[in-house]
């Protein structure tokens, strides 16, 4: 919503500077988005009359140009030198004399190719009115010359625009503002004044409103023998262009004029063009018009329309028809003002991909008490400005929105905002806000007005009230309520502190758009049901992801190309699945990512490039304390020899491994990238601390090594050894491995440090022996492993 | 035979002026040795009378003695200063950086949440979450945003298919919890909310906190206090000034929009605040009561306020960050000044 600040003052004009009513209207809830002033400040500028213009003797696009300026300038006549196109005899247009100043020159007497120039005709850029610089701004036959520019062109003026939120609609007006304007600040409105026209012919149209409920109040008259040439007047037009819109001919700028003004969108009709009754009904399937905006549009059987005997002639509520639409050589016209529900046009103009001021207001809702006095009103701006025979008033009427009387308790109203607002204090606001009410008991009986769509419970009512009251002076306060602790789970892990953990291991947080190119998921990680967007922004954006994966691999090369050469990365988020039933999980998961060396660049340890066992090390420290093993497994993203599936307390939770060398070309990434997965969920759960006793009796450590085949999982020979170990070995480690010639091929040498203990006695030999001989015995029974001596 | 005194006084002398310890031993031996001079003293002493034979021991024991006390000065002198020596050369540079990796840090977005979830903590605020691909009910209907509703066109949508979408706001954790729950309850709502957008200003993903609190005492006075001490305690500003506007959204009434005074120029008005002072920070209001109606809570016993912040924009403000496209580029120059 924008408007010139004049025009808002002509019915209510508070003692306010244009700051101070900026301020007031945005404090109570009518966000001022820009005040900025109509025009530059400049000064000694008038209204001229080019009086001769000659050619230039030296210059093929100057023109030598003898101009009045009237007033004390009078007795002479003026030499301007002009290069506009459009200057000619006889116009009218802004004069910037010796002396004035304008944005960026001050005006004075020159030579111009030996021509001397006693001042300048301006274009409206040239005074900071507008863009337009294709010539000067000509003004109307009748400007007073000699008259001050900005007086006569009203440029002491600011331009308001407003942000208005959905369910102020009774703002989308000047005169709404200026009643909003009254009850802020507590001033005197006045009234629009509107004037009954006499009908002067007995023409009328039948009008057949054939959804009353869409449609409940429609009128119209038509108007014949307007003269369509006549200009529109210059205050109309400012005030039209201070709104944003362009003047288009008379009777179109009457009814936009009046549509600013009054917030009720109005039609008229090219009466030549109609073909029988109007009627008022939903489109048909397959029917087709082409609007003012020459979009032809095929009409669904919810769009209400305007029709005649034959064809559909206007979107009702959004916009007109092209083919009886008012156009130059239009005499006769039927004008419409009607009232739609909000319900039947809202989400209309969503659908059809454009929105109109008209439709802007009917989905918000319009005053229906005021259509058929805006239809007046209308009337008596066209005629005064372009004559023409007026018929009576047609009106079809039925139910109209009902106000209902709403209860507003005053205790309801301090409890709600916490302030004790008084009886008093409450009838005043209500006063303000110019509500039909009664009070009884401290319980208030309020109808809203009908411009008011937004009015329905108390609690609405209690809003209007704060707002007058000023948000501002309700006073701060810290609540009270009953305390209790909060739930502080010690068996589990919170997101942060998992986060906290990679953080310490030397990895970087990203987070990435859950929304990811439909190839990560089909190719990458073969995924075939994606779950799509049906409107995706962009097309590397068209699935939600399942996996963090991609997300990862992306960044990766996004850094690469800035001369990273070591990442390290995690990100925890949702990703989603639809299962075969179409049902949608999402899965919280964390994944990591390494590339590039193991360790910074630096003095004391030797590059190395980071592998699957830097990375399960961090997947161990996460899973600490947890019964955690790694099988091999396949999987698309993983090369099939260096991947692992994760299971934690035989749950399958997630994978760890090296990205397969074909993505890794594929990529283009120079160097191997390890990679891991997990459901955040089997992260979380963390084990009570249980204390034991500590043994008083000192540790004993025995070596053993064997060899094996080179297939021989080790976690297979721990497990084995741990399963029928006696009590007193307490930890079994592995501490070497060695291929070599000594150990013969295809055969592996792994060395495990034994730790015993006992808890009740020093071990002796014999026990130690016995159990080193029982572990040995294991692995000798179930992988033929020898003894390496 | 020599004064015992003298013997001691030149035995003291050549130690002090023995540097190396091998030396110091051969020193030594010259007394104390085998041979040495007051070791012959002693098996001298059956040459003497024998009543003068205590006497003559016990001095050449005592002279012993005195010496061995000056010999053992001396090592420990020695070791010492030989000690001292080879520290001198064994000293590290340690200006010399730290040995293995280094540290991560978290992406500014999580600092952002975590200091909010913290502070709501702090006063006993509970953490929810809810789904991110949401249904037309909880995202809308249940929120008092009936269909067609322009407020509908404002949140530019993703769709899923017929019914589902990805959740525009964090709002509809609100009616998860409250169907789940029964007041009164206090709970943040962190999460991601996605939007149909993208240009300098709009990321089509962004993440949003929502509060709410219902209670039989809460009221709009109180919901000021707990944003105004939010404010300030996020920015540590104990002087920023808030204001509240009228606003509009379809799940409160009464509506507000809470303002700051600009954290770059205090209120003066720059470039981050559009020259107005102030930054539009977050909107809130009393629960609307509809939307109880939907979850099933007594309006007229239960009064609840909720809001909703904005995550990046808060992390943009109180980091300097100037473009919201940064957070999700993952820029590890960008991301590693926050570690």
């Amino acid at each position: 919503m924008k408007f010139s600040e004049s025009w808002l003052r002509t019915f209510v004009n508070p003692d306010y500077t244009s700051d101070e009513l900026a301020h007031a209207l945005t404090m109570a809830g009518l966000e001022v988005e820009n005040l900025e002033p109509v025009a530059a400040l400049f000064e000694h500028v008038v209204v001229a009359e080019v009086l001769r213009v000659e050619n230039h003797p030296e210059a093929d696009r100057l023109k030598i140009c003898q101009v009045c300026v009237g007033g004390g300038h009078a007795k002479e006549l003026l030499q301007i030198v002009c290069g506009a196109p459009n200057v000619k005899t006889g116009i009218k247009v802004p004069c910037a004399v010796i002396g004035a100043k304008l944005p960026g020159i001050e005006i004075k007497k020159a030579k111009l190719r030996g021509v001397l120039s006693f001042g300048m005709l301006c274009s409206a850029r040239e005074l900071g009115i507008n863009e337009n610089a294709d010539g000067l701004l000509i003004l109307p036959d009748d400007a007073p010359t000699g008259q001050n520019f900005r007086d006569y062109y009203t440029l002491d003026d600011k331009v308001f625009t407003l942000s208005l939120t959905p369910n102020r609609a009774d703002c989308l007006s000047v005169y709404g503002v200026a009643r909003e304007i009254s009850a802020i600040t507590d001033t005197v409105l006045a009234p629009l004044k509107i004037s009954h026209v006499s009908e002067e012919i007995p023409d009328t149209i039948e009008v057949h409103v054939k959804v009353p409920d869409a449609c409940p109040l429609y009128c119209g008259r038509i108007i014949r023998g307007i003269n369509l040439n006549a200009d529109t007047p210059l205050w109309m037009k400012q005030r039209l262009e201070r709104s944003g819109l362009r003047s288009i001919n008379v009777v179109v700028d009457a009814t936009n004029y009046v549509l600013l003004e009054t917030g009720q969108p109005m039609h008229a009709f090219d009466l030549a063009t109609l073909d029988g009754a109007i009627q008022v009904r939903y489109a048909k399937a397959g029917e087709k018009i082409t609007l003012l905006n020459d979009s032809e549009i095929i009409l669904a059987p919810d769009m209400l329309l305007i029709a005649d005997d034959c064809r559909p002639l206007a979107l009702a509520g959004i916009m007109g028809g092209l083919e009886s639409a008012v156009v130059p050589g239009t005499v006769d016209i039927f004008l419409e003002c009607a009232f739609f529900t909000p319900n039947c046009i809202s989400g209309k103009s969503f659908t059809l991909g454009f929105s109109s001021d008209s439709a802007h207001r009917f989905e918000r809702g319009v005053d229906f008490a005021a259509t058929r006095s805006v239809l007046e009103y209308a009337t008596e701006l066209i005629q005064s400005i372009c004559g023409g025979k007026v018929g009576p008033v047609i009106e079809a009427k039925y139910q109209l929105p009902e106000r209902h009387q709403i209860a507003v308790r005053t205790d309801r109203v301090r409890r709600v905002l916490g302030i004790s607002l008084t009886v008093d204090q409450i009838f005043e606001y209500f006063k303000r806000l110019r509500f039909v009410f009664s009070e009884n008991d401290g319980i208030f009986h309020v109808t809203p007005p009908s411009y008011r769509f937004d009015l329905v419970i108390e609690e609405d009512f209690i809003e209007e009230l704060a707002r007058i009251h000023g948000y501002d002076a309700i006073q701060a306060q810290q609540p009270r309520t009953e305390l209790s602790m909060l739930a502080v789970p010690e068996k589990k892990h919170t997101p942060a502190a998992i986060k906290q953990m990679l953080v310490m291991r030397d990895y970087q947080e990203v987070i990435n758009y859950a929304f990811v190119d439909e190839f990560w998921e089909r190719d990458l990680l073969q995924n075939n049901c994606p779950i799509a967007l049906k409107n995706p922004i962009a097309s590397h954006m068209s699935v939600m992801r399942s996996s963090l994966i991609g997300g990862l691999i992306a960044n990766l090369q996004f850094n690469l190309n800035r001369k990273q050469d070591r990442v390290r990365l995690f990100e925890m988020g949702s990703c989603f699945e639809c299962d075969s039933n179409g049902n949608y999980h999402q899965l919280d998961k964390l994944a990591g990512l390494g590339y590039g060396d193991a360790y910074p660049e630096q003095w004391g340890e030797s590059a190395r490039t980071i592998d699957f066992f830097d990375l399960k090390a961090d997947i161990e420290a996460l899973f600490h304390g947890r019964e955690l093993s790694f099988q091999s497994g396949s999987h698309s993203v993983f090369h099939p020899g260096k991947s692992a599936r994760v299971i934690v307390e035989q749950n399958l939770v997630g994978w760890l491994g090296e990205l397969h060398p074909h993505w890794q070309k594929k990529f283009d990434l120079p160097r191997p990238v390890v990679l891991f997965e997990f459901l955040l969920d089997s992260l979380l759960p963390k084990s009570l601390a249980h204390a034991k006793e500590m043994s008083k009796y000192p540790p004993v450590r025995r070596d053993i090594a064997v060899i094996v085949d080179n297939h021989v999982a080790v976690q297979s020979l721990l497990d084995e050894m741990w399963g029928c170990k006696p009590e007193i070995v307490t930890e079994i480690i592995l501490f070497d491995m060695y291929r070599g010639k000594s150990v013969g091929e295809k055969r592996k040498s792994l060395a495990f440090k034994v730790l015993l203990q006992d808890i009740e006695k020093t071990l002796t030999d014999e026990d130690i022996d016995q159990a080193i001989t029982s572990l040995l015995h294991v692995l000798e029974l179930k992988f033929n492993a020898t003894l390496r001596t | 035979m020599r004064d015992l005194n003298d013997i001691v006084k030149e035995a003291g002398n050549l130690f002090d002026a023995t540097d190396d310890p091998n030396e110091l031993e051969y020193v030594k031996a010259r007394y104390l040795g085998k041979n040495g001079e007051l070791t012959e003293l002693l098996k001298g002493l059956s040459k003497l009378p024998l009543d003068q034979r205590p006497d003559m021991g016990s001095r050449i024991n005592q002279t012993k003695s005195q010496i061995e006390t000056l010999l053992k000065t001396r090592r420990l002198y020695l070791q010492e200063k030989i000690l001292e020596e080879k520290l001198k050369e064994e000293s590290l540079d340690v200006t010399l950086p730290g040995r293995g990796y280094t540290k991560g840090g978290l992406h500014p977005v999580t600092q952002t949440l975590m200091r909010i979830e913290t502070l709501f903590h702090s006063i006993g605020y509970e953490v929810a979450s809810g789904p991110e691909i949401e249904t037309d009910f909880y995202n809308f209907t249940a929120l008092n945003i009936p269909e067609n509703h322009p407020a509908r066109a404002m949140h530019d949508t993703f769709y899923v298919d017929n019914g589902n979408l990805l959740r525009t706001h964090t709002s509809p954790v609100q009616i998860h919890f409250m169907l789940e729950n029964n007041p009164p309850f206090k709970l943040i709502a962190p999460g991601r909310v996605y939007r149909c957008d993208s240009d300098v200003t709009h990321t089509p993903m962004f993440h949003q906190v929502e509060g709410l609190w219902v209670d039989e005492q809460a009221n709009f006075a109180a919901l000021k206090g707990v944003l105004v001490n939010f404010m300030k305690q996020f920015f540590e500003q104990d002087n920023l000034r808030v204001r509240f506007r009228p606003s509009f959204f379809p799940f409160t009434e009464p509506s507000a929009e809470m303002d700051i005074s600009c954290v770059k120029c205090n209120g003066k008005g720059c470039r981050i605040c559009g020259h107005t002072g102030w930054l539009e920070v977050l909107g809130c209001g009393m629960v609307h009561p509809n939307v109880l109606k939907h979850v099933n809570i007594d309006s007229e016993r239960y009064i609840g306020f909720a809001f909703g912040l904005g995550v990046e924009r808060l992390a943009m403000l109180r980091y300097g960050v100037s473009d919201l496209r940064s957070f999700f580029e993952n820029d590890l120059r960008f991301l590693k000044q926050f570690n």
